[in-house]
């Protein structure tokens, strides 16, 4: 992993000279039927920046994140992972599907952490770590559970190895799922409603350990949250959704306290309440 | 291959039965039961007993190769291997395997009842693993996609041990079913433990022993089993 970022809000300084970026949107649309979700979509994500995505309910945040890791299908448009096509290419004018295999390959570099955990009940908790960096990325065992237990330490589950996901508390398993997610050494995490399933007393141990990966690693993240404060000390962008469009984007402090848009303003005073 | 077991005809000879004492005989002899009791046992533990165990395991994996493949295919296969196990499930065991012995003449009767047995119970338990397959979370699915793990580890490791876990009941019951089924196979002339029973009573025309001694067998292996099947079950729920 190259160097560690600069933890201040004002990471945008921080972020590597743009060359291509880690994510791109290229006018994608995401229809549900005849419900547009997404529509002429364009975004770039450079490498090691932390961009939060906000919005009401519906306003297809959460379908951004989805389509990333190829969990949905986009209808139109193209996404990029490190400049290579995700899903389609253009190819003598036309769009093609990309192969599965190059597919995967470009998955690999993508980590998600979901609302529901996930985490896989029929195995113990070191299993559900180590299970994809053996058999997708083919590390040896021994490696593998050396890191897992580093994972977990770094979690504060280092007892937990051999217990089953059953067992623990909603936020125990949703750091294991983090540890989980990181133990591929993603290029990029996506974090997805992360504590919105979460009992409230249990919110701030997974967002700092969360505020950890940030400070000590430069994987790039993609957040959906609706933890203003969280998104606010760990992004470098925060981008406005509202109706699948980017309303506005900017640094937090910008949006944060000074938004340009109505919209922004609207809803930023409806979840933010008093503050 | 058990046709030895009309030894029941050497208590004396059956057509001096005096019809007499046939009439004031005890409702229960002890003797008589105690003498049908080895052929019986032997010829479930050679027939009953192996038709059933054997039958259950090809039903049981058959069961789980028809239920992915009918996820995994393309649409057209997946539509043409549902309805051949619709064919099979909506069609009596007894025709199949009167079908079965009259059309592959060359294979023995045992061979054939444990081939349509386990193919019938195929198509059942099939529809259990399908269930079990529905009842796996979404989530689980798309964790799976987000660590690029293969399918074939998918299966594997995720969905087919999560599926699994809520079709032991009712595998455990098609099992037994399978088992209650097993004297159907006195259409293909295969002497399991009630074609036996029914010879050993024939002579005499004594078969109050003979069918309670069969009930009682069957009872003995059906029970423990059911019991067996709840423990597997309380096992494969997840350690807390």
């Amino acid at each position: 992993m190259p160097t560690p970022t600069d933890p201040s809000p004002a990471g945008a300084t921080t972020v590597s000279e743009a060359t291509t970026p880690v994510i791109e949107f290229r006018d994608v649309e995401k229809r549900f039927g005849s419900n547009v979700v997404l529509k002429d979509l364009n975004f770039t994500v450079e490498r090691g920046e932390r961009v939060t995505l906000i919005g009401p309910s519906g306003s297809g945040k959460t379908t951004i994140l989805r389509l990333v890791m190829t969990l949905e299908e986009l209808t139109d448009g193209y996404i990029f992972i490190d400049g290579e096509p995700l899903t389609h290419e253009q190819r003598a004018g036309r769009r093609v599907p990309v192969s599965k295999k190059r597919q995967k390959q470009l998955r690999t570099r993508i980590g998600m952490v979901f609302q529901q955990f996930n985490l896989f009940p029929n195995m113990t908790v070191l299993e559900n770590i180590i299970e994809a960096p053996i058999h997708v990325l083919g590390r040896p065992k021994a490696e593998a559970i050396a890191k897992a237990h580093d994972l977990l330490e770094q979690v504060g589950l280092s007892d937990k190895a051999d217990a089953h996901p059953t067992s623990l508390s909603g936020g125990q398993q949703q750091r294991v799922a983090i540890a989980r997610a990181l133990a591929m050494d993603p290029e990029i995490l996506l974090l997805d409603e992360v504590t919105s399933a979460l009992d409230p007393e249990v919110v701030g141990e997974v967002l700092n350990i969360l505020r950890r990966v940030a400070e000590t690693t430069n994987v790039t993240m993609l957040i959906v949250t609706h933890e203003m404060g969280f998104a606010r000390d760990v992004s470098h962008k925060v981008m406005m959704f509202d109706g699948g469009h980017v309303v506005e984007s900017g640094p937090p402090e910008k949006i944060f306290t000074d938004p340009d848009h109505e919209r922004t303003q609207a809803f930023l005073g409806a979840v933010l309440g008093d503050n | 291959m058990i046709q030895h077991v009309l030894r029941a005809a050497d208590i004396e000879d059956p057509t001096l039965v005096d019809e007499e004492e046939v009439r004031e005989s005890p409702f229960w002899d002890w003797e008589f039961a105690f003498h049908a009791l080895p052929d019986m046992l032997m010829a479930f533990l050679k027939v009953t007993l192996v038709v059933t165990v054997v039958g259950t395991l090809i039903a049981a994996v058959l069961g789980l190769v028809i239920a992915i493949l009918m996820r995994v295919l393309p649409r057209p296969l997946a539509w043409v291997v549902k309805w051949m196990a619709n064919f099979i499930r909506m069609t009596p065991l007894v025709v199949q395997l009167i079908f079965m012995f009259w059309t592959f003449m060359w294979l023995d009767g045992m061979t054939i009842g444990i081939i349509v047995f386990g193919v019938h119970y195929a198509t059942y338990m099939s529809e259990v693993y399908r269930a079990g397959i529905e009842s796996v979370p979404k989530g689980q699915w798309e964790a799976t996609t987000a660590l690029s793990m293969s399918a074939a580890r998918t299966w594997r490791r995720v969905v087919i041990p999560q599926a699994l876990r809520s079709t032991v009941p009712s595998l455990g019951n098609y099992a037994i079913s399978m088992f209650k089924d097993t004297p159907f196979l006195i259409v293909i002339s295969v002497a399991e433990m009630v074609t036996v029973a029914g010879q050993i009573g024939a002579p005499t025309f004594r078969y109050t022993e003979v069918f309670v001694l069969a009930g009682l067998i069957f009872l003995a292996a059906s029970y423990p089993t059911a019991l067996l099947i709840s423990r597997l079950e309380k096992r494969l729920a997840y350690a807390h």
